[in-house]
């Protein structure tokens, strides 16, 4: 029995008829093939791992977590959690599972004692009892214990929400986009948090829009449209890239941009921050070709070089496919 | 009920640190008993009138003297013309002219055929109408108290007697009013905001997914605005026997208790609102135009339900407020036993079972 799993999940917000679709597990229609391959979202999570749902926002990922945490239904597809079914066997997963919705769900007028407590006397426990769960990530908003949640800084009601998320040890934790809007720091440590919550054997389902949380999971999931672009290791997702990738620079970056996706030897273009990421069609092409064509249109200070992809090269160039 | 006891506690908590609110619903039924009691008054005190007496005896100048002593009447000008009578209104802008018919003691002792004429200005009938009962009570009384000193055969003309409430004062009508009002607001609009509070702060997702049975989030929501809605039916009660002089006349007991169910019936209302909507505006926009309006308006509270319409007569009957109103009447001005409210009680009883088994049945164990 694993602790996620899930079967043909599929939900449509439009009605049937309506020829539209927001939700989750849309019919695929690669390109040159007219029937629908596949319907629903399938997957499976083993115990004691961080799996990572990663797309943009409007993906489906706040969906299938509130499928998989009871609170809406699915039209198509099954799912279990623990074991349980999420439809018939509702109530035996809301006593074991830990949840953070993406949006901070605390009472913004309690102070942050007055929440945990709260949330604990909810889940049948004590602060006490599963203390040792939250000393680590309790301890740094201890100092701020009798203020209101309101006044709590991003980083600081983050730690707050998984506190009370964690406060009744949950065999499985879902953590809608935890750390949306939380600095740099702040998500980084939070990650921390995470890795310490496996190795008590916590099973831990999160979803991010961040590309580069992406390999602090153990596996993840692109997802884009409400549909899986692959499921896999990090590692072996960079790994099955499988084609050459440079970066691009020069002077004038907007117009590289349309000039580098005119060259007929480049595939994909897409900008990554202060440069353009490429991926070009044959192994004859090399950088000192690409080097000549942008001098002789102009650009000045150009510089390539080849590069590892990440995981947002990986999500682009799965996405063009799809 | 360690977990039920700790929402309530929450409950109290989120009540007692908004402070705007907490003020707002503890002063809210004062500020209503004063507004009703002072300022939005349907009594008339001190209205100007005018005197045309051409007969100038003993008796009518007596019912004169008793006039310009009550405070209802200030005696402006003295006419000598019906003519004049014109000017009095147009001009001077009086509420009523009282005419006495010539020879008005010889007319009433002999003939019992003296006449007093009450003209006043029927472009504000309330007003007109109004005053004019008061004038007629004046003067009726004063002849009623001759006729059994001097045993003159005075003929007595028909009166208007207003039971219980011979002055026609405001109070006795809208205390029970205000009370209708104010623990409606507090029960049925207070306890759906509160909840629509924690479906939009997404608490309600987190609570949702917890071992708590949804039922008791929502049970555990009426029971701080139960507790409010008493200390708030003490003041009013406090208020309207110290301050506005408004006594119960029947049993206390009985009118705490009907005042319960009425509670019962509108923190049913509040749950059924809460179970339909999603965000403090809307339910707060439902419980102020759909609940608020027709309490104030077809209640009975400001209008008799007599004088409206069929159809607003019919809409009236579902309104818990009209019920309450007329069994808090019967008990608390009328001084009649609770067997007399039989029919109110029943009626409450079944729009609160209605109404707790329809939000029971709508409650969502999900978010849609």
């Amino acid at each position: 029995m694993l602790p996620i799993e899930v079967k043909n999940l599929y939900k449509n917000y439009f009605p049937a008829k309506s020829g539209k679709f927001a939700g989750i597990g849309n019919p695929v229609q690669h390109s040159g093939e007219t029937a629908t391959v596949e319907t629903g979202l399938s997957f499976s999570v083993s115990k004691g791992e961080i799996f990572g749902i990663i797309g943009p926002d409007g993906a489906g990922k706040t969906t299938l977590f509130r499928i998989l945490t009871t609170l809406i239904l699915a039209d198509r597809g099954t799912a279990t959690v623990d074991g349980f079914d999420v439809v018939k066997e509702y109530k035996e997963i809301r006593k074991r599972v830990g949840y953070m919705p993406g949006k901070f769900s605390l009472y913004q007028d309690l102070t942050v004692q007055e929440n945990l407590n709260f949330f604990a006397t909810v889940f049948n426990t004590t602060i006490a009892e599963n203390y040792y769960l939250i000393k680590d990530i309790y301890q740094q908003i201890e100092p701020f214990k009798n203020r209101r949640a309101a006044k709590l800084s991003g980083g600081m009601k983050q730690k707050l929400a998984l506190c009370c998320a964690l406060i009744h040890k949950p065999s499985v934790l879902f953590l809608d986009e935890p750390t949306t809007g939380v600095d740099a720091v702040s998500r980084k440590e939070f990650w921390d948090m995470l890795k310490q919550l496996k190795n008590q054997g916590i099973t831990i389902l999160v979803s991010t829009p961040y590309m580069d949380e992406a390999n602090l999971c153990d596996r993840i999931a692109l997802i884009q449209n409400g549909q899986f672009l692959t499921i896999d290791t990090p590692a072996k997702i960079v790994g099955q890239f499988g084609k050459t990738l440079w970066t691009v620079q020069s002077d004038n970056m907007s117009r590289l941009l349309l000039d580098l996706r005119a060259v007929k030897q480049i595939e994909s273009c897409f900008t990554f921050g202060d440069s353009h990421h490429v991926t070009i069609l044959n192994d004859q092409f090399t950088k000192t070709d690409l080097h000549k064509i942008l001098h002789e249109i102009g650009h000045t200070n150009v510089e390539i070089n080849e590069i590892n992809p990440t995981i947002e090269d990986c999500f682009m160039e799965l996405s063009k496919h799809s | 009920m360690k977990q039920f006891m700790s929402f309530v506690r929450k409950e109290f908590l989120h009540i007692f640190r908004d402070r705007t609110t907490i003020a707002i619903l503890l002063v809210l039924p004062l500020l209503n008993l004063i507004l009703f009691g002072y300022a939005i008054t349907t009594e008339v005190k001190n209205s100007k009138i005018a005197i045309l007496d051409p007969s100038n005896d003993a008796l009518t100048r007596a019912i004169i003297d008793k006039l310009a002593h009550s405070e209802y009447f200030t005696i402006n000008k003295i006419i000598h013309h019906p003519s004049e009578i014109d000017e009095v209104f147009k001009k001077d802008r009086l509420n009523m002219v009282v005419v006495f018919s010539s020879n008005f003691y010889e007319e009433a002792a002999h003939t019992g055929n003296a006449q007093v004429e009450l003209i006043t200005d029927g472009t504000d009938p309330n007003t007109a109408r109004v005053i004019a009962s008061y004038a007629s009570n004046i003067i009726a009384s004063h002849l009623a108290g001759l006729s059994k000193i001097e045993k003159i055969p005075f003929q007595i003309n028909p009166q208007v007697k207003l039971l219980y409430n011979p002055q026609m004062r405001g109070a006795y009508n809208f205390v029970p009013g205000v009370m209708g009002m104010i623990l409606m607001l507090i029960c049925a609009m207070m306890t759906s905001i509160s909840i629509a509070r924690e479906k939009e702060f997404g608490t309600m997702e987190i609570l949702l997914v917890s071992p708590v049975k949804p039922i008791f989030i929502i049970l555990s929501k009426t029971i701080p605005y139960f507790v409010l809605s008493l200390v708030n039916l003490t003041t009013i009660l406090v208020l309207s026997v110290f301050l506005l002089g408004v006594p119960v006349a029947g049993s206390l007991f009985w009118l705490i208790v009907f005042s319960l169910l009425y509670i019962f019936v509108n923190l049913s209302l509040g749950l059924l609102i809460s179970s339909l909507v999603d965000s403090q505006l809307v339910a707060l926009l439902i419980s102020g135009m759909v609940l608020m309006l027709p309490v104030i308006m077809l209640s009975g509270m400001m209008f008799p339900v007599e004088n409206m319409p069929e159809f607003f007569q019919w809409i009236s009957q579902i309104i818990p407020a009209k019920w309450y109103i007329i069994g808090v009447k019967k008990i608390m001005i009328k001084g009649l036993g609770v067997s007399s409210i039989i029919p109110e009680i029943i009626v409450l009883s079944t729009m609160g079972i209605l109404l707790i088994t329809a939000s029971l049945k709508k409650f969502k164990y999900r978010l849609e």
